[in-house]
């Protein structure tokens, strides 16, 4: 009975969540949706179905683990690979909701390197592996702004530089960013904000600013609020800003000082239909060449060592790729790494304040 | 005409002379007419029921049954005891006082090292993280590590893992969380907590969130009712005293927005009333407004207003309607010439009739403001959020189900007690929707 109960629940709420049925013989890949997606259809996709003739169904999500672990104690999972964040990488991986992947599988690099000393350090993970390092920072219009914010602290600055700012709605990142912007040292960040006079801080930072921040919860959301004037600068994923710039031809201009970076992952979640194919095409994305590719489609660094040489110009064959990466040399001077442990240890208690902060 | 004359009786003995009965009235096949007919109407009964049956199925599956799952998991929540069962044994003895000795240790080392060949420590992990922040990673890194615990002192090995095995609020914490059944997500949905020694105590100020909520919740949907009382009734009236061929082409208007989408409808007020939308536009164009000091009406509990009671007029309309509809016009009349002036006649004669509508219309559309989601999520911005969307956000983002259904239980409850207060006032009975 303890499984019924359980089982019914999370029917009740895979059936809210709205996960599609999986049509017969293809695979399911989900991500994040829009230029990312795009990115990963071009890379990965195509080629994977030239090379195996497998159909590959893409699905797009907000992140976050609520539809596997739905998907997984309902007994009915439709989803076979999905690219997530590290720390939901990590707490899928310790509530059992993914299969643990073995990495002696993964190829290895065209020189003969083993995966498991070609992926940076940290992107190998026991049910998880890393197909890009991403970055949180912020951006604005060069146009309506010409001595546009250089540093963090300028996107508190609400006098030297007047407008909306654009965050996501969650405290991750966020406080991170006002605390560097009120001084802490990006290498102290987490050590700050594991204390509650830490938290207090940036709390009291994220106040300054308060009324005038639209917030957004879809990566798609930042440019647009960008491209209509909603907000004079918006915290975004470092690649949703270049394709706006690259593809669309905006003036947006990225800032880098205290850029926070992650990684995101491929899982494979518990009773995937076809666990065999999903197993294929992470092994197939996840090679030297076809992280490299991606890069052409997006400003995301690839996770392995031996990508980087290959990743060249944009698909328009003008723009260098190079420096766009969250994780080239310039860009990471006053950088954060996403510390996903801090996050799963305290984000119930943060984003209960962070709902509470909101709703005052 | 059967009579039943049992004995000497006869009164209608005229009627009944032919048939003079001693005994109880039988039907064709033996038994007694009584039990027959009782019969009969029995199989009646139970084949009419039997026409209901799939209905109460469909409420058993889809209501009954999913909201007792419900307040079931609000109170009871497993997770410890599923992952480490012997160690929750074995806090369910311990008498809870600050760090059991080594015999605990070792049943707990025996735990860990099962959870992790199940790879399922990360739902005990949660389960404490909620009542005591920050312990989620030393569940998961002490599991990583319990591989070089091998022998005996478990106790020192644990501890030399992670100093945080011997706190002795760890360890109250675990006694609370090792029992499945628990009140301590009720407790985090009215902003309460335990604290170390198991009093209840107030959870801190800046993670008080929900109580807020319900308040405004209630408070908001009371608005919105009584908003779209105020603009329903007119033209209900209206509708009900017009000429047919007008009234139905109003009525129409009524009902179109009412047919339309509920996304429709609220993205068509995000056109409308955001910053460069159509409402600020005009005004900045005839001047009451200046360019550059745009209104903010959505994204803010302005927009959820609004936008709801546009959502839901139609439901106060309707039954209004249905009623104003049976008022005969002479009453009025009637009231006039017997030397009411038009206020009285109204205040005495017409309102009071009016009541069953207005009853009906305020109960519908408070209930249903009340558990609304969609368009405070999407209108609401940050201080136009309901209960409900916390309770989405418990389902779909922190993954807490246990207080997503504490939540859910308190305001099912609270819809209770108002439904009974409601009753008490107004009257049940008294409801007319058409």
């Amino acid at each position: 009975m303890k499984i019924g109960l359980k089982t019914a629940i999370a029917a009740a709420v895979a059936a809210t969540l709205g996960t599609a049925a999986m049509a017969e013989g293809s695979l399911t890949v989900v991500s994040w949706g829009g230029a990312y997606t795009k990115s990963q259809v071009e890379a990965y996709h195509k080629p994977f179905i030239a090379k195996t003739g497998v159909q590959i169904k893409s699905e797009d999500y907000n992140g976050g683990i609520a539809e596997i672990k739905a998907q997984v104690e309902a007994g009915n999972v439709t989803w076979d690979i999905v690219d997530v964040e590290l720390s939901d990488a990590v707490r899928a991986c310790d509530e059992g909701l993914v299969y643990p992947i073995d990495h002696s599988i993964l190829p290895p690099a065209p020189d003969g390197t083993a995966a498991t000393d070609d992926f940076l350090p940290g992107t190998l993970h026991e049910c998880a592996v890393a197909n890009i390092v991403w970055s949180t920072i912020y951006a604005y219009d060069s146009s309506k702004m010409a001595d546009g914010p250089k540093t963090m602290a300028d996107f508190f600055d609400l006098e030297k530089f007047p407008g909306k700012r654009g965050m996501r709605k969650s405290p991750k990142a966020n406080l991170e960013f006002a605390l560097i912007a009120d001084g802490v040292d990006p290498a102290d960040v987490y050590e700050v904000l594991g204390t509650p006079e830490g938290v207090d801080r940036a709390f009291a930072k994220l106040d300054t600013i308060k009324d005038q921040v639209v917030w957004w919860e879809a990566g798609a959301q930042p440019p647009q609020l960008l491209a209509d004037g909603e907000v004079a600068m918006t915290t975004a994923y470092n690649g949703r800003i270049f394709n706006a710039v690259a593809a669309e031809g905006k003036p947006f201009e990225i800032v880098w000082d205290g850029q926070i970076w992650d990684l995101d992952l491929w899982i494979i979640p518990k009773g995937a239909p076809n666990k065999d194919a999903a197993l294929e095409f992470l092994k197939f994305s996840t090679d030297t060449q076809r992280l490299a590719d991606q890069a052409k489609w997006i400003a995301y660094g690839p996770a392995r060592q031996s990508s980087a040489p290959l990743v060249g110009k944009y698909n328009d064959g003008k723009i260098d790729m190079g420096p766009q990466m969250p994780t080239a040399e310039e860009n990471l001077k006053r950088a954060v790494q996403n510390d996903f442990e801090f996050w799963a240890d305290n984000q119930d208690q943060l984003n209960e304040r962070f709902n509470a902060w909101l709703a005052g | 005409m059967w009579v039943y004359t049992g004995g000497e009786q006869t009164t209608m003995a005229d009627i009944t002379a032919n048939q003079a009965v001693t005994g109880p009235l039988i039907a064709a096949d033996g038994t007694p007419l009584k039990r027959k007919l009782a019969q009969t109407t029995r199989r009646a009964r139970m084949r009419a029921l039997l026409l209901t049956a799939p209905l109460v199925l469909f409420l058993l599956v889809s209501f009954v049954f999913p909201i007792g799952q419900m307040l079931y998991q609000s109170a009871h929540n497993p997770s410890f005891g599923d992952v480490l069962p012997n160690t929750a044994r074995a806090l369910a003895e311990w008498e809870g006082d600050g760090v059991p000795g080594e015999e605990m240790f070792a049943i707990l080392a025996a735990d860990l090292k099962q959870a992790r060949e199940d790879r399922s420590i990360g739902r005990a992990a949660t389960r404490v993280n909620y009542e005591l922040p920050g312990s989620r990673s030393l569940f998961t890194r002490t599991v990583r590590n319990i591989g070089k615990v091998e022998a005996a002192p478990y106790k020192e090995a644990l501890i030399e893992i992670n100093e945080k095995w011997d706190d002795p609020i760890l360890w109250a914490t675990l006694k609370r969380v090792s029992n499945d059944y628990t009140a301590s997500f009720y407790l985090a949905a009215v902003d309460r907590k335990y604290d170390a020694d198991g009093s209840i105590v107030m959870q801190d100020e800046k993670r008080q969130i929900y109580v807020q909520l319900f308040w405004r919740t209630l408070w908001l949907s009371a608005l919105i009712t009584f908003l779209c009382f105020l603009l329903a009734y007119p033209v209900s009236y209206m509708l009900s005293v017009l000429p047919l061929r007008y009234s139905n082409l109003l009525m129409i208007l009524v009902l179109l927005p009412f047919w339309t989408s509920l996304l429709v409808r609220t993205t068509a007020w995000i056109a409308m009333l955001q910053s460069e939308g159509v409402v600020n536009d005009l005004l900045v164009w005839t001047s009451v407004l200046d360019d550059d000091n745009r209104a903010q009406m959505i994204y803010n509990r302005t927009g959820t207003i609004v936008a709801m009671t546009h959502i839901l007029l139609p439901f106060m309309i309707l039954p209004l309607y249905s009623v104003m509809k049976t008022i005969p016009p002479s009453y009025m009349r009637a009231a006039r010439s017997l030397g009411a002036n038009s206020f009285t006649a109204f205040r005495r004669v017409y309102f009071p009739q009016t009541i069953p509508g207005i009853a009906a219309g305020t109960l519908l559309v408070f209930i249903l403001a009340i558990g609304y989601y969609i368009t405070p999520a999407l209108v609401g911005g940050q201080d136009g959020q309901l209960i409900s969307n916390l309770i989405a956000f418990h389902m779909q983002r922190s993954l807490n189900w246990s207080l997503a259904a504490a939540l859910g239980g308190i305001l099912l409850v609270g819809v209770l007690v108002l439904y009974w207060v409601y009753n008490k006032l107004v009257g049940i009975d008294k409801l007319k929707f058409g």
